[in-house]
């Protein structure tokens, strides 16, 4: 097909250029180059995993319209998934435990690849038995969905215990990265790396095959997908389990982040994606990502620079971009 | 008349405590394009719609090549070779043309698998797809954005076309090339249930015609009758399609 006369579509390059004018303006806020530095890849890989985190949530939403509040029981699984995988790799002779810097990162990597599949299993079930009965109606799929969370963070207390649990680094991805006066330390690095993996296949996919393709037109109008023959339950289903797969790598992402996990690490974790989700505009994926930067950013700089505002960072950001953009950052849907 | 392509017999729909159709009896010959006209709000959208599976039938029969369709979803009607184009068009607008095309077409997974051939005859009526082959279709005008919208339904073979109201809101220039891609399709023995107020482009293009009132059909017989009978017309239509001559 000759592209000659193809008049150019504009991308809309400003909420990408606020994230850029964000961390431009941290660097006078924070005053010293080598700790806005320091902050700057914290904030990518906080925002990175909370990409990861929401990048399903937004799709399921965008898709079908459900309200998943019970979305950080995914993320909770994920992270005690990690935690059993990492202990049992932890004793004498365990890949956790080994010199060996290859077989400590093959061991967070089994972990992780452990909570993507608990996560996606049980995502499964939670669409079949708990969310399937009550689509197309909201006010029950809140209530619902959070009494699922509810009832799974009891669960895990029974499985895993009501106390904290240790998430230790192994040995090679202690400490940092001395870059001159910069310490980028080990582990935010391999998280910036697993984010920016995923959010590229995410992409490659939604906009490179036609996986994606029904996905991204589902997000817009599902009924006439349907009308163009493809079954966009079976869809939903297939994105809801990826999505509950990829909040349980996310959790255990954030588990070892934080290195330790309690089992309300995910409702902790909910009421953030919410924000990065409504901040991106419903169903975008693009929009999840650059508002989860946004987030992860803004909560470093601030944090360091005026502690007692950064509580209030989130909801101001989201009520900012809806003031600017109703719709949120990217809108997809017409909801 | 032909042997009916589809048959619909004393279909009732109901949408939520509405009773919209009233036991609609209607037949689609094969290898016909059959109007369906009426006033609005006379049932003609929630027919097509029920035809489709997008609202269920409460009562009646649905059926095509003589096997019944009511009950089925709607991806397994439109699997069956039924094409839709709905009154809002139904265009990704996020989604390129291309994209839109490469969606319609259930056998191609990428571009490159598209017909180039059926490509070019759609071309051939809608230049301007071709032209903004790569344009996000949410910004195309409006007659583009119908242009595509019936593009994409015969972008592959399908036996059966619902059109809902291809030229509300167009151009007098585009509802001609609109006329003229369907009578292209006509030629070809595509068989096309047309719902329309214009009722200028209904006679240019019907074969039969179904007049409804009320949720049910009140007459149907053959276009050129109707078209020639302005009594009947004055009877069936009143004054709600005159206005739109």
């Amino acid at each position: 097909m000759s592209t000659a006369a193809i008049p150019k579509a504009q991308f809309d390059w400003r909420p990408l250029a606020l994230l850029a004018a964000i961390a431009a303006i941290g660097l006078p806020v924070v005053g010293s180059a080598s700790t806005w530095a320091t902050l700057s890849l914290a904030g990518l890989a906080m925002g990175l995993i909370i990409f990861i985190i929401a990048s399903g949530l937004t799709l399921v939403f965008g898709l079908m319209d459900v309200l998943n509040f019970g979305h950080g029981v995914f993320i909770a699984v994920g992270a005690y998934v990690a935690v059993s995988v990492l202990g049992a790799m932890g004793g004498d002779g365990g890949w956790m435990a080994s010199p060996s810097a290859l077989l400590n990162i093959a061991a967070v990597l089994t972990a992780m690849v452990c909570a993507m599949g608990v996560a996606g299993g049980l995502g499964y079930a939670f669409e079949r038995v708990i969310v399937r009965p009550v689509y197309g109606q909201h006010l029950k799929q809140i209530l619902i969905t959070m009494g699922g969370m509810i009832v799974c963070e009891e669960l895990i207390k029974v499985v895993w215990g009501p106390q904290q649990q240790a998430l230790p680094l192994p040995g090679a991805l202690r400490g940092s990265f001395v870059l001159g006066d910069v310490a980028v330390e080990k582990y935010r690095v391999l998280a910036v790396v697993i984010g920016l993996l995923v959010f590229a296949a995410l992409l490659l996919v939604l906009n490179r095959t036609k996986l994606g393709l029904l996905i991204r037109a589902g997000v817009q109008d599902r009924e006439m997908v349907e009308s163009l023959g493809y079954r966009i339950r079976r869809l939903f289903v297939g994105v809801f389990v990826a999505g509950s797969a990829l909040a349980g790598l996310g959790g255990a992402l954030w588990g070892i982040y934080q290195q330790g996990v309690l089992p309300q690490i995910g409702a902790q974790v909910n009421v953030l994606i919410f924000i990065v989700i409504i901040i991106g505009g419903l169903g975008s994926t693009l929009g999840c990502f650059v508002g989860a930067l946004l987030v992860g950013l803004l909560a470093n700089y601030v944090g360091f620079a005026a502690p007692k505002v950064a509580l209030f960072t989130n909801i101001g950001l989201m009520v900012a971009v809806l003031l600017w953009r109703p719709r949120g950052l990217y809108p997809v849907t017409n909801r | 008349m032909s042997t009916p392509l589809l048959q619909l017999s004393g279909v009732h729909t109901h949408i939520a405590a509405y009773h919209i159709l009233h036991g609609v009896d209607l037949q689609v010959p094969a290898g016909e394009v059959t109007m369906l006209l009426g006033r609005n709000g006379a049932g003609k959208t929630t027919t097509l719609r029920t035809i489709m599976g997008l609202w269920q039938a409460s009562q009646g029969t649905v059926t095509f090549k003589g096997h019944a369709l009511h009950g089925l979803r709607t991806p397994d009607i439109a699997q069956r070779g039924i094409a839709y184009v709905p009154e809002s068009m139904g265009i990704f607008g996020d989604l390129t043309v291309q994209e839109n095309l490469v969606l319609a077409a259930r056998s191609a997974a990428r571009a490159s698998a598209l017909d180039t051939a059926r490509l070019e005859w759609i071309f051939g009526f809608f230049p301007a797809l071709k032209k903004f082959w790569l344009y996000p279709a949410g910004k195309l005008s409006g007659g583009q954005k119908q242009m595509l919208a019936v593009a994409r339904a015969i972008v592959e073979p399908r036996e059966l076309l619902l059109i809902d109201e291809p030229s509300k809101g167009l151009a007098p220039s585009i509802v001609n090339n609109l006329i003229a891609a369907l009578r292209e399709l006509k030629a070809q023995r595509t068989t096309v249930l047309l719902v329309e107020q214009n009722f200028n482009m209904a006679k240019a293009l019907g074969d039969s015609v179904a007049v409804m009132d009320n949720g049910r059909v009140v007459h149907s017989g053959r276009m050129a009758e109707l078209a020639e009978d302005e009594a009947l017309q004055q009877r069936l239509l009143g004054l709600s399609l005159g206005v739109h001559q």
